[in-house]
């Protein structure tokens, strides 16, 4: 049972790293801020909560995994709000869309 | 002869590395990144991979109290990402328009400073007789 905890912890340490590595390299790829904050606050939050889970998963007590819980959903409460308050303020600015993308629904009506 | 310890040791190592790949990808798009909100989303990635980097660590070293350094750290990163949403906001003009402005700025005043000039020149050669306008071009038209 331990080293079943153990497998599974060390499985969820390589996925939750890799949906990190795959974030950042969508942050250098993508061609404008929105497309990148896609890829940073969906993958980039995946990675560091699964990281979180498989130490909930590998810890004994229940302190150290309810604490490690808590702080998963903080951050799945927080990063939505984060990025989103940050993609209305460029937008609102006018940081325009890539000329690539094929449809703006904020976009004022003439 | 590999028991499940030395499988999540090596883990361990692998995703630190893997990590360490991503936090310098992040580090050079906040470098190169030609927008101030791009730079801002990638220190919020930054926190992300941060928050996964003391998750392993924690993880390796065995101390539960890096749970709370993690918690701590998303909570100062949100707060962070938030300001500098509103920053943005108050700030109210992008890269390109600052750009522009201080290209209008620039042409203004040196148009300005053509037209003093030539109004000199031309107050110079007036009040001077016809000799004296040739040295008076000298030293104020010589740079353009």
């Amino acid at each position: 049972m331990e080293e079943l905890a153990t497998l599974v912890s060390a499985v969820f340490l390589l996925i939750g790293s890799l949906f990190a590595l795959v974030a950042s390299v969508g942050l250098l790829r993508l061609p404008d801020l929105y497309t990148r904050m896609h890829a940073a606050s969906k993958a980039g939050t995946m990675g560091s909560c699964m990281m979180l889970i498989a130490l909930a998963i590998h810890a004994s007590d229940v302190g150290t995994v309810s604490r490690a819980l808590a702080g998963v959903v903080f951050f799945l409460l927080t990063a939505p709000v984060s990025s989103h308050l940050l993609a209305k303020a460029a937008y609102a600015v006018g940081y325009r869309l890539h000329s690539s993308s094929v449809r703006d629904e904020m976009a004022p009506k003439e | 002869m590999t028991t499940v310890q030395d499988i999540f040791d090596l883990t361990v190592w692998v995703t630190l590395a893997i990590l360490c790949l991503a936090f310098f990808i992040t580090i050079f798009r906040i470098v190169r990144g030609p927008t101030l909100p791009d730079r801002i989303l990638g220190l919020d990635m930054l926190v992300a991979i941060a928050i996964g980097f003391i998750a392993v660590v924690g993880i390796k070293t065995g101390y539960a109290l890096y749970v709370d350094v993690a918690i701590a750290l998303g909570l100062v990163g949100f707060l962070a990402t938030v300001a500098f949403a509103r920053f943005v906001l108050s700030r109210g003009k992008t890269e390109d328009d600052i750009l522009t402005e201080a290209r209008m700025a620039a042409s203004q005043a040196r148009n300005e400073a053509k037209a003093a000039r030539k109004a000199e020149q031309r107050s110079g050669t007036a009040a001077k007789a016809e000799p004296g306008g040739a040295a008076s071009r000298t030293p104020t038209g010589g740079d353009r």
